[in-house]
């Protein structure tokens, strides 16, 4: 890998954490503080986006995939806020956040390759 | 002022998006599973329960933890991993998602526990 592409996917993964933030406080505007809709709608919207770029567009797949979408999506703060609602007594909310957005980040993802590759 | 902080997180996003492609480039994958994408994520659920417990919500968690550490983590590689993973080798990619959710779920409650600010004697 260049430099510059390495500088461009870094560069672009700003980008994408920087709409992660902005998008998270539209949606928790928009749904309350209960649930974290926010990161679980960023995770999905994100898993789907790279397998659509995974399956059709390989080339763009470090700079978007790895670096936007990598900067858009989190992990770590699911786990916190899945840890965060179990300690809050919301047992279902908490195994919800963490199995939930797991197995449909997958679905979507699995959906994602399948458009991609048949674009 | 949203602007700023939005500069702030993208700034961090940048550092810890770049940390997480070189963690890539030092670890290979090991039998199609994505090791270095499975370490990024446990690590930093680890590190963001350290900094939940440890700093109050300022722009500085606002770099560190919202900007790097969600930047270092990803989701969409994880579970794009797991789809990819499954086609060829399904009970590695169940063990890879699995193992990923239950370590990166004790990892955050480790960080948030261990470095918690004790107040006031035992708990």
């Amino acid at each position: 890998m260049s430099p510059l592409v390495f500088l461009l996917a870094a560069l672009a993964g700003g980008l994408g954490a920087a709409v992660r933030y902005l998008v998270d406080i539209g949606i928790a505007r928009l749904t309350g503080p209960r649930f974290p809709w926010g990161v679980f709608l960023i995770n999905l919207t994100g898993s789907f986006v790279l397998g659509l770029i995974v399956g059709g567009l390989p080339e763009a797949a470090f700079v978007v995939g790895t670096g936007f979408l990598g900067g858009y999506t989190t992990f770590s703060t699911a786990m916190l806020d899945t840890v965060a609602l179990w300690r809050d007594g919301e047992r279902r909310a908490s195994a919800f956040n963490a199995v939930g957005m797991l197995l449909l980040g997958v679905v979507v993802a699995f959906a994602g390759l399948a458009v991609g590759t048949a674009l | 002022m949203i602007l700023v902080r939005a500069l702030i997180v993208a700034a961090g996003g940048t550092l810890g998006v770049a940390l997480r492609m070189l963690l890539g480039l030092a670890i290979p994958d090991v039998g199609g599973l994505p090791v270095s994408v499975l370490l990024a994520n446990v690590l930093g659920a680890f590190l963001l329960g350290v900094l939940t417990a440890r700093l109050p919500a300022t722009k500085r968690r606002l770099f560190l933890g919202t900007g790097i550490l969600g930047g270092f983590t990803t989701y969409s590689a994880f579970t794009v991993g797991t789809a990819q993973l499954w086609t060829a080798q399904p009970l590695l990619a169940a063990g890879y998602a699995l193992g990923s959710l239950v370590l990166g779920i004790a990892a955050a409650a480790a960080g948030l526990h261990l470095f918690r600010r004790e107040r006031g004697g035992a708990r």
